[in-house]
């Protein structure tokens, strides 16, 4: 039979989306971004074409970019005299013999990579809001259409087109992609770090309800965060303790929602059905995150987060450890979610009354107002407390600001009932 | 059993919009796959058959005038076929609602039976 059945990896079309896109951009530059899509469009077309029938070609991702690169040069000798490429190869894509060249070194390893960094760069401008910069990377880097990110985002679909349509506006307004010897390189590279940390933030703690929707999202915060560490320029400690980070979170994905779709907390998951192999990872990237003098809120996150990931037991978890992690974050990177955090830390170690002494302490948590595990922090230190009526009138208070049936049942679980 | 061929229809606009994100195609490709094996595991696949190109020269009789393929004006353009054993017409037309091509409302599977020599 000449149909041989080949799985495909699973979103390999989206992951081929962003090398082709990044490749293609080097070629035509940031201000063709529509006729590099077309080009990317074209190349699955004929994929889906040609494979239905034929079969999926034993390496189906090279097979893409071969198509890609040849679309490419047909559009450069259409295209030559009407268009403006990207200026650093513009002359070279003039003529014939070295227009080929040109083109084929877009489509090789490294320059894929990095050219994937410049997009990822580019998109974490400065004059982009991060939520903005957050649909550029889906968009442009991860093949998420504007409906996907919408529907992971529980934002309406007009909305998202419009944060993505702008960002191209201020991509193609830089003459070239971000070049990764840019002086401002540091200052970049850390709000490349903060936004895939929201993406994974996202993923991890996110409005939708679909557990796989955030999976999803979780798995691209993480593979662009490891391309980051393929590069020897963006492999940094910061970059291992993010996805050190990433990796330690991750591993207890699959017991954050139980088998009949409900949230769980650290405190009820079942711990053997943490991913083991992904702690294992996440404590050999935070181990290599500790070289430099940088101590970033990622290494202490990541740091919490191992000693949850090793504890065997919640009781046998080391708080002390935690609170004193805990301070640190709040030295450097301060936030009222950080300092509820650490409380709920605080009781956990030291008993109810010290956690509800440290929450009352908390500067500004007026901006935890609409955070509905604040008041369901303050109701479960009270009912542990004994004070059932407190405590029932902080879950009533945490279930009227829950953002999805999933956290309103969540909360709900937690009432104690009247005496 | 008999040979049918399927030819595999869709309108030009529709190949290009139908299938939208990366996503959507991986999608639309793995329900390709899926069909195609379970049309296999059934024995009905004799063959995969065949894509074709969108471009193409159209010879028309008489004065045997060579044009671009005719598939500007077209309604639908044959993407490809395959060659599929079957009982009768009827289970080969059966056969063909479960193709992924039927996923737009533009695309369509037209089902013919291969003459055979015999009587």
């Amino acid at each position: 039979m000449p149909h041989q059945p080949v799985d495909l990896h699973e979103h390999l079309f989206r992951h081929e989306a962003g090398r082709m896109t990044a490749s293609l951009t080097r070629l035509f530059g940031v201000q063709n971004l529509a006729l590099v899509e077309d080009v990317v469009q074209d190349a699955f077309c004929r994929a889906l074409e040609i494979w239905k029938l034929r079969g999926v070609p034993p390496n189906p991702s090279a097979w893409l970019m071969t198509t890609a690169r040849n679309r490419a040069l047909d559009v450069i000798r259409r295209e030559r005299t009407a268009r403006t490429f990207a200026p650093e190869v513009t002359r070279l894509l003039e003529t014939e013999w070295t227009a080929a060249g040109v083109v084929a070194e877009a489509f090789s390893g490294d320059v894929v990579l990095a050219e994937q960094l410049r997009v990822m760069f580019s998109c974490c401008h400065p004059d982009l809001a991060e939520p903005a910069q957050i649909a550029l990377i889906l968009n442009i880097l991860c093949g998420f259409g504007a409906p996907e990110i919408a529907a992971a985002f529980l934002t309406g679909r007009a909305a998202i087109e419009k944060r993505i349509t702008r960002g191209k506006r201020v991509l193609a307004g830089s003459s070239t992609l971000f070049d990764l010897s840019n002086a401002d390189f540091a200052a970049r590279l850390s709000a490349v770090h903060r936004a895939l940390y929201l993406l994974f933030n996202e993923g991890y703690h996110g409005a939708s309800t679909q557990g796989a929707v955030r999976a999803e999202l979780c798995e691209e915060a993480m593979r662009l965060t490891a391309l980051l560490r393929e590069h020897p320029v963006t492999r940094t400690p910061a970059t291992f303790a993010l996805s050190a980070l990433m990796a330690l979170h991750a591993a207890r994905l699959p017991a954050r929602i139980d088998a009949a779709g409900e949230l769980q907390s650290l405190w009820e998951q079942d711990r053997s059905a943490w991913n083991h192999a992904l702690i294992t990872e996440g404590q050999e990237l935070l181990d290599r995150s500790a070289a430099g003098d940088e101590l970033t809120p990622y290494h202490v996150e990541a740091a919490i987060a191992a000693i949850h990931a090793t504890a065997p037991t919640l009781e046998a978890t080391d708080w002390n450890a935690i609170v004193t992690l805990y301070d640190r974050l709040m030295e450097i990177a301060p936030s009222a979610v950080v300092a509820l955090n650490r409380a709920i830390a605080i009781a956990q170690r030291d008993g109810p009354d010290q956690g509800i002494e440290a929450i009352e302490r908390i500067a500004d948590r007026e901006r935890l107002g609409a955070y509905p595990f604040f008041p369901a922090a303050l109701g479960e230190l009270e009912r542990r407390r004994g004070n059932v009526g407190e405590a029932r009138t902080y879950f009533g208070r945490a279930l009227r600001l829950a953002r999805s049936d999933a956290e309103r049942r969540y909360i709900e679980r937690r009432i104690p009932s009247a005496e | 059993m008999s040979d049918f061929i399927f030819l595999y229809r869709n309108s030009p606009a529709a190949r290009e919009a139908a299938m939208g994100t990366p996503e959507q195609r991986q999608k639309n490709m793995q329900r390709w796959m899926a069909w195609m094996r379970d049309l296999e595991g059934k024995g009905h696949l004799k063959s995969a058959g065949q894509p074709l190109d969108r471009s193409g020269k159209l010879v028309r009789g008489g004065s045997k005038a060579v044009t671009d393929g005719p598939f500007v004006e077209a309604k639908d353009v044959i993407g490809g076929y395959s060659i599929i054993e079957a009982r009768d017409l009827a289970q080969a037309a059966e056969l063909a609602k479960g193709c992924p091509a039927l996923d737009g409302a533009e695309g369509s599977v037209e089902v013919r039976p291969v003459l055979a020599l015999e009587m």
